[in-house]
């Protein structure tokens, strides 16, 4: 019997129709874990280097996290997993929800897609039962829509959907995948599932999941619960509201945006509205929140509420996480949350990304501004209206709209910025001025380099939003008390030495932004991060409940206790520890075969005002020695082959990629 | 005078307005169940299970009751705050009209027992969002029913089967009991 997983993936070849249900090598479990790390290990073996996104031959893998479905609370994510039609690397995006819990609860780790179905289909998955279903009447439904629609034409009410909206049918490149209040937004996931035919995919599971040691594992989950309890009667003092306590920012609970609104840049990532929170705003803002805001949700098995379930007049009831509640609406300059609700639930529906979308949408509005885009782009023809004029609100529904429809100017757009700008050239690449990897990041432009951030901008592959947070503060803090009071209860540190940075790190002088942390430092605190990242992302664990907060539940010294105690494995920090390092350079090797090299890991040029151009080229130098890697970021021999990833070695220097340092 | 008998009452305060819809309770009351304990867990046999359909904003954790073999004459639907329930969503039962609460694969009835040798149903314990509350409280065990109610009951069945029916179906009870 195996214990944590099913033992099993589901394969489902859409080209032949054909369905299997494949054991798996334990041995890989060892190795890699789950989610990610076989994901990552999926894709090596079976998609060659050079494949298109959209050809058959890739793969799109949804898995479960190794914890997923046993009682460890927040194990519930869906790691999805691909080539990405943005970045043309890996794309790793993840959904927390039911889905993955379900999944496994039907007896599978991973469903498998190769292949691409001749006609729209969605697949249903009960237990040991699958069906291929024709979705032809689905076409064009709304995600959420369609889940509901499912649900009722299979009468199983209890079963969990994952469905892509129009913008997936359309191979919109910022298309998610939409599941109750989750979603799978990042990097163009939803595209390669609308390519492959897949409308959505239902799921119901009524098997056990089995783990190996029973009391120590329960003992375990009450540990997390209780710090849970303990945590949120005691948020962390001297930082920011939002980073005081656990789960995602609590965006859905709490009214007051001045931090975010103030602080991030609106429009096209432009703009820094400093004023903007004023009693006004608040009042009205706070009115249309709670009115709109029926109930806060949670995902599986999870305590924090990071979810709401959003119902205005006139309007289909959706759900809402986080911060799509400001990206349109600022990024239209629409000062109004009430409009903030209403687009958002139509590009719930339509399945689009909440980062990218707004920002490609602006983008369009800054190069009409700057007469790239001229009136001819926004007309109208048979089949829909001109873009409205000096209607803000109008114009970005118009955009929504041409987008997800790929019409116009939207089937431009519809590939995100950097594509987008190499299209319509005549200057616009300057406007694609928020990407990393060919991906946008988040609206933020910062003054002072932080060299922690730049490394976690520069080298995070997830291309997340949480990919740039973590467990080490992210500013220094004030006084040596509020330091030593911050240090006093930090247990979750993997060594006594990130507890001397925070009480060196000062916010002035020698020992402050960008020179301290040092290279060295900064490196050994992103590792830090990073290594949570890359064990929740195997793990199935949601990284509001590990590797983004502060002072999380879960950390280096108790998951080797919770795999040992799930899977029956003997693992122990050091062994976790080559797990991480084995899937990072993995990960890593992967992206390199498709050609990622030190010159695409740059932020955006505006990121911060003040640049240190030397001390960049050291922290990424610093960075890669770190890692085992050559100065242009690739994996060396030596490090493959100390993780047992000698045939990686072999691969790579068979395409003549220099791997020797 | 003799002493009244007492019985503990054990009650969860269910407050649909704090469920976040997580299955927490779900997940552990399978876990707690299974054998040996937390060996393994699967909310389909949970003992509670939660009624969740996010969209209608249907949070409901509903507690698996007696098994009964016989069917109800007639469903009931209820309709609170506007939003529908399905049929039968909030009966207790495990009964041969539907599949709740029955193990999924012997289709044996499942029923809450309030977690026998805990401290509290568990739960209540895993609901840290508190929408499950557990109390407890001790009561008087009623005294014995008075004999003209027995008898009025008694009546009503007379009139409707017969003395003799009646008469044979407690000789052959008294039988039985004897055995």
């Amino acid at each position: 019997m195996r214990y944590g997983e099913t033992g099993y993936n589901l394969e489902i070849d859409l080209t032949h129709g054909s369905i299997e249900r494949v054991e798996t090598d334990p041995k890989d479990t060892e190795l890699h874990l789950g989610g990610l790390g076989t994901n990552a290990k999926i894709l090596w073996d079976r998609v060659p280097a050079d494949v298109d996104p959209f050809s058959p031959e890739n793969i799109l893998i949804f898995s479960t996290g190794l914890l997923c479905s046993t009682p460890a609370p927040g194990a519930n994510r869906t790691i999805v997993a691909t080539y990405s039609p943005q970045t043309k690397l890996m794309a790793y995006s993840m959904m927390g929800g039911v889905f993955a819990p379900e999944l496994k609860f039907a007896g599978y780790d991973k469903l498998i897609f190769t292949g691409k179905s001749p006609n729209l289909v969605y697949i249903w998955i009960n237990n040991d039962k699958v069906e291929i279903r024709d979705a032809s009447h689905l076409k064009g439904k709304g995600a959420v829509e369609t889940q509901d629609l499912i649900k009722k034409e299979l009468n199983e009410p209890d079963s969990q959907v994952c469905a892509i909206g129009l913008a997936g049918e359309n191979r919109v490149f910022m298309a998610s995948i939409e599941q109750g209040r989750s979603s799978a937004s990042r990097l163009g996931v939803g595209a390669v599932m609308g390519d492959k035919g897949i409308k959505a995919i239902a799921v119901r599971g009524t098997k056990d999941v089995n783990v190996a040691k029973p009391p120590e594992f329960y003992q375990l989950c009450n540990e997390v619960l209780s710090y849970i309890k303990y945590r949120e009667e005691r948020p962390i003092p001297n930082v920011m509201t939002i980073l005081q306590g656990l789960g995602s920012p609590q965006e859905m609970k709490h009214t007051d945006e001045k931090w975010h609104t103030e602080n991030f840049m609106w429009g096209n990532a432009r703009t820094r509205r400093r004023d903007f929170w004023n009693d006004n705003i608040e009042k009205r803002w706070e009115t249309t929140q709670l009115g709109a805001r029926k109930r806060l949700i949670s995902c599986y098995n999870c305590p924090m509420k990071c979810g709401a379930t959003i119902s205005l007049p006139n309007m289909p009831t959706y759900m809402m996480k986080c911060f799509s509640k400001l990206t349109y609406t600022m990024a239209a300059y629409v000062d109004d949350l009430d409009f903030a609700f209403r687009i958002a639930q139509r590009a719930t529906e339509y399945g689009v990304d909440g980062f990218s979308t707004p920002q490609a949408m602006a983008f369009a509005v800054e190069l009409y501004e700057a007469g790239i885009l001229t009136d001819k782009d926004f007309e109208g023809t048979d089949t829909y209206p001109a873009c409205p004029k000096d209607d803000n609100e109008g114009r970005f529904y118009w955009l929504l709209d041409r987008i997800a429809h790929r019409e116009g100017i939207g089937d431009i757009l519809a590939d995100g910025t950097y594509w987008a700008a190499q299209r319509i050239g005549n200057g616009a690449e300057v406007y694609a001025h928020n990407n990393i990897k060919k991906h946008e990041q988040l609206p933020l432009k910062l003054g002072m380099l932080n060299p922690v951030y730049f490394l976690m901008y520069c080298t995070g592959e997830k291309a997340n939003i949480t990919q740039i947070e973590g467990q080490f503060p992210q500013s220094p803090f004030a006084t040596k008390e509020e330091k030593e009071e911050f240090i006093s209860d930090w247990i979750q540190v993997p060594d006594e030495k990130f507890k001397k940075y925070v009480m060196d790190w000062e916010m002035r002088g020698e020992f402050s932004n960008p020179y301290y942390p040092t290279p060295e430092i900064a490196t050994d605190i992103v590792d830090w991060q990073e290594m949570m990242h890359f064990c929740d992302d195997a793990l199935g664990m949601c990284a509001g409940l590990s590797s983004f907060p502060l002072k999380p539940p879960y950390h280096i010294h108790n998951y080797p206790k919770f795999i040992s105690a799930a899977t029956g494995m003997d693992f122990d920090e050091e062994k976790l520890i080559e797990v991480y390092k084995r899937n990072r350079n993995l990960v890593r090797a992967i992206n390199v075969r498709r050609g990622l090299r030190r010159v695409d890991e740059k932020p955006p040029e505006d990121h911060w005002k003040k640049r240190f151009p030397e001390l960049e080229e050291k922290l990424l130098d610093t960075y890669y020695k770190f890692k085992g890697w050559t100065n242009d970021g690739i994996p060396t021999r030596k490090t493959l082959e100390e993780l047992g990833l000698g045939y990686v070695a072999d691969d790579l220097a068979s395409r003549g990629i220099n791997i020797e340092e | 005078m003799e002493e009244k008998k007492k019985k503990k009452i054990k009650t969860i305060k269910i407050d649909l307005d704090k469920c976040n819809g997580c299955k927490a309770c779900e997940v552990i009351c399978s876990a707690f169940h299974a054998n040996p304990p937390y060996s393994s867990n699967n909310p389909a046999r949970s003992r509670v299970r939660l009624i969740r359909e996010p969209i209608r904003d249907i949070y409901v954790p509903v507690y698996a009751g007696e098994y009964t073999p016989a069917e109800c004459m007639g469903r009931d639907k209820y309709v609170i705050d506007g939003k529908e329930y399905d049929e039968c969503a909030l009966c207790r039962a495990a009964c041969p009209s539907r599949n709740t609460f029955k193990e999924p694969d012997s289709g044996l009835p499942l029923k809450c027992d309030m977690c026998e040798g805990e401290e509290e149903p568990l739960c209540v314990k895993w609901c840290i969002t508190d929408a499950l509350i557990y109390e407890e409280r001790e009561e008087d065990m009623d005294e014995e029913p008075k004999a003209p109610e027995v008898e009025a009951g008694l009546k009503s069945m007379i009139d409707k089967y017969g003395m003799d029916k009646i008469a044979d179906a407690l000789a052959r009870m008294a039988q039985k009991d004897q055995q």
